[in-house]
């Protein structure tokens, strides 16, 4: 046997659970309730006002979330990666270990403490929520790359006159960017696709893009909840790309 | 102090957790000189370095900058710059704003920078390279940039952590004469980190040569090289042939079972002592009258300019010799050396001496572990003691777990008919050994001791 062939129940896996399903949307997303050929799915879209403004907040929230995902999540990555501030790997496990616990459950029970203290769901609730559920992800690749990051930079930098605070502006942080550019693509990718945090955690009050999607697929609208998945895929690739540009700066984890 | 001092390490040590790097490290550095900090890895040079740049504080002592100690003032504010080993060059910064990260930061104004960047390209031979991103220049164009990044704050110092060790052999020698230039020609103070010994002696005014957190030797490159203050000096320096000896008198002293005059004085009459031979300092003759004693050639290795041979003398010793002319194996040969190549050295220790405890009659606590010992009068169980264990007494053995303390071969030096070993047991402490066994630096031995070879006495409890 050729070690080619190895790949096949590869390729297999990939063909039946990726591709097709892939393919099955951008059929769908084109076809009317017949089946026949059309783009009115796509152009539905952006005459659909409420879609529209769906969209709007969904995006306003992903980069609400994904901003204050950074502004904690930096300094508790730096925090996590300084040997003389942290001594011990229990910490950095504690910061992972909400990782190790399905998302679904942590929201649901997020969503009944918040029930219990008496807190209106709201906005305020699911970016909560939001950041409750992806801080890990921008936490984790920031502290890879700052924690293998060469400390003589650092200290090449504070022999040339830099005081600690210059050092972390003018030499940590431009060289720890591939973390952050990793961690704003596993926050702000899921993020504008989730539907469940704002079902749980607004009682559906606020909708998100995932939202709408769910609501046509249940609803046997299969057309344009194709197109929609489609724009949103489509979205979330754009974004991708404009990341990808330091992807090869090591530590980086996509 | 003297005016001209920039630099004083005064009583310096450096402990990290039980393990002393620096011990009581006292120097002084002139202004403009090139130093070298020289020794093997693990010597405590690097920690030197890093205490006068300001990474590390001391435990105890005080290190002056024009006689002002320094200790409160933080890395970024001492005016030297450091070459890094690894260049650490900024790699999200092109060679233009590396350079300027210093200036930069002094908020010198952007056309002073243009100049002086440009300038200090120039010095290092970079011109041109401005714009380049440091990752695509090579090993050697790297360590140039850092080298200008470095100068061009115009440091009152500049410190080099063996900024050549990554570079290949024919651009570390290229480099050297180009450092040797830019300190010429800058006239700043150079202190330069290597454990390669030819290039200390190649670029240095003044070298220090550390081991085991200790300075053992500080002097010009020719001193260094032709007067050894002790063993390790010699080994590491150069190639040498090392011998036990014992002086006669002043100006005559013994060593390969043979007498030779010589020039040193002062070392007292029939004293032990260590000689030390260069093998370029024996020569051949033909003339009998000249000749102090024959040898054979074992082996003869070409070296390019010399050849490099080694001989068994009359008297059963192997002797290192350097020489322009072939000599062929198995043939016969008469050597001499002339008085002022005769480097002769107090012996640092003539036994192994270790204060300890008896356990009962028969055995005593030395070293963490328990030795059986001949009972002697007049010394009961609990006495504190002191053990004298000659060289040649100690028995080493291959399983660490049949010695009575265990340990591994920390410095070897062949003495011409013997090996002369320094071990580091795994509690800390160094016996000396002498042995026709050969073994190698870093071997993990058991040490055993007969009973009748460890010398007791009873000790004062002070």
């Amino acid at each position: 046997m050729k070690r080619s062939h190895w790949s096949i129940p590869y390729v297999v896996f990939m063909a039946i659970f990726v591709v097709l399903p892939l393919v099955l949307i951008l059929v769908y997303a084109f076809q009317d309730g017949n089946g026949h050929f059309t783009f009115s799915n796509i152009t539905r879209f952006f005459s659909d006002s409420d879609a529209l403004g769906t969209f709007a907040v969904s995006i306003e929230v992903a980069i609400e979330n994904t901003l204050i995902c950074i502004l904690l999540g930096y300094p508790a990555a730096w925090i996590l990666a300084n040997r003389e501030l942290n001594r011990s790997a229990v910490t950095i496990i504690l910061f992972i270990m909400p990782m190790w616990i399905n998302a679904l459950m942590r929201t649901l029970a997020t969503a009944e403490l918040f029930n219990m203290l008496g807190i209106t769901l709201g906005k305020g609730t699911l970016l909560f929520g939001m950041v409750y559920d992806y801080l890990p992800f921008m936490i984790y690749p920031i502290y890879n790359v700052l924690a293998k990051m060469d400390k003589s930079y650092a200290e090449a930098a504070q022999d040339l006159g830099a005081t600690p605070w210059k050092v972390f502006w003018k030499v940590t942080v431009p060289l720890s960017m591939p973390g952050v550019s990793s961690g704003v693509l596993m926050v702000f990718m899921p993020t504008v696709s989730t539907f469940a945090i704002s079902e749980f955690l607004t009682n559906n009050k606020i909708k998100l893009f995932g939202t709408i999607i769910q609501e046509n697929i249940n609803s046997s609208m299969w057309n344009y909840g194709a197109a929609l998945a489609l724009i949103m895929l489509i979205i979330i690739g754009v974004t991708s790309l404009f990341s990808d540009e330091r992807k090869e700066a090591e530590g980086a984890l996509i | 102090m003297a005016d001209d001092h920039i630099i004083d390490l005064r009583h310096v040590s450096k402990r990290f957790g039980d393990k002393t790097i620096l011990d009581d490290i006292n120097l002084y550095i002139r202004k403009g000189e090139f130093v070298t900090l020289l020794g093997p890895s693990g010597c405590g040079k690097t920690t030197t370095l890093r205490l006068i740049s300001g990474f590390l504080a001391p435990d105890e002592g005080e290190i002056l900058l024009d006689g002002k100690d320094i200790s409160a003032i933080p890395p970024y504010k001492r005016p030297f710059n450091t070459v890094f080993q690894r260049y650490a060059l900024f790699p999200h910064l092109d060679v233009y704003d590396n350079i300027a990260f210093g200036l930069k930061l002094q908020k010198v104004p952007q056309d002073e920078i243009e100049k002086r960047v440009k300038r200090v390209l120039k010095l290092v031979s970079m011109s041109d390279y401005e714009d380049r991103d440091v990752e695509s220049l090579s090993g050697g164009q790297q360590q140039r940039v850092a080298i200008a990044r470095a100068l061009v704050n115009q440091p009152k110092i500049l410190l080099l952590d063996e900024p050549l060790a990554a570079l290949d052999l024919k651009m570390r020698k290229d480099m050297q004469i180009e450092l040797k230039e830019m300190h010429k020609k800058l006239g700043i103070t150079f202190i330069y980190v290597t454990h390669d010994q030819e290039e200390a002696l190649t670029l240095s005014d003044t070298i220090v040569v550390m081991n085991e957190g200790k300075i053992q030797q500080i002097g010009t490159p020719i001193d260094i090289y032709n007067e050894p203050v002790n063993c390790f000096v010699a080994d590491f320096i150069g190639e040498s042939n090392i011998l036990k000896g014992r002086m006669i008198r002043d100006r005559r002293v013994a060593f390969l079972k043979h007498e030779f005059d010589c020039v040193d004085e002062g070392f007292g009459e029939d004293v032990p002592v260590d000689v030390v031979v260069r093998p370029e300092d024996i020569y051949f003759t033909t003339d009998p009258a000249k000749c102090q004693f024959t040898a054979t050639v074992k082996s003869c290795t070409f070296k390019g300019v010399h050849y490099e041979m080694f001989v068994d003398t009359d008297k059963g010793y192997e002797l290192m010799i350097q020489d322009y002319d072939p000599y062929p194996v198995g043939s016969e040969v008469m050597l001499y050396i002339d008085p002022d190549d005769i480097q002769v050295m107090h012996k640092e220790r003539t036994r192994n001496v270790f204060d300890g405890k008896m356990v009962d009659e028969t055995h005593v606590e030395i070293m963490d572990g328990v030795f059986e010992c001949l009972p002697q009068e007049g010394i009961a169980a609990g006495d504190p003691v002191r053990a004298v264990i000659r060289f040649e007494d100690v028995d080493l053995l291959d399983n660490q777990e049949d010695g009575v303390v265990a340990g591994e071969v920390h410095f070897l030096l062949y003495k011409g008919d013997h090996y002369h070993l320094t071990i580091l047991t795994d509690e800390g402490y160094h016996i000396w050994v002498d042995t026709n066994d050969i073994w190698d630096k870093g071997d993990l031995v058991g040490v055993n001791i007969a009973p009748k070879d460890i010398k007791l006495e009873k000790r004062d409890e002070a």
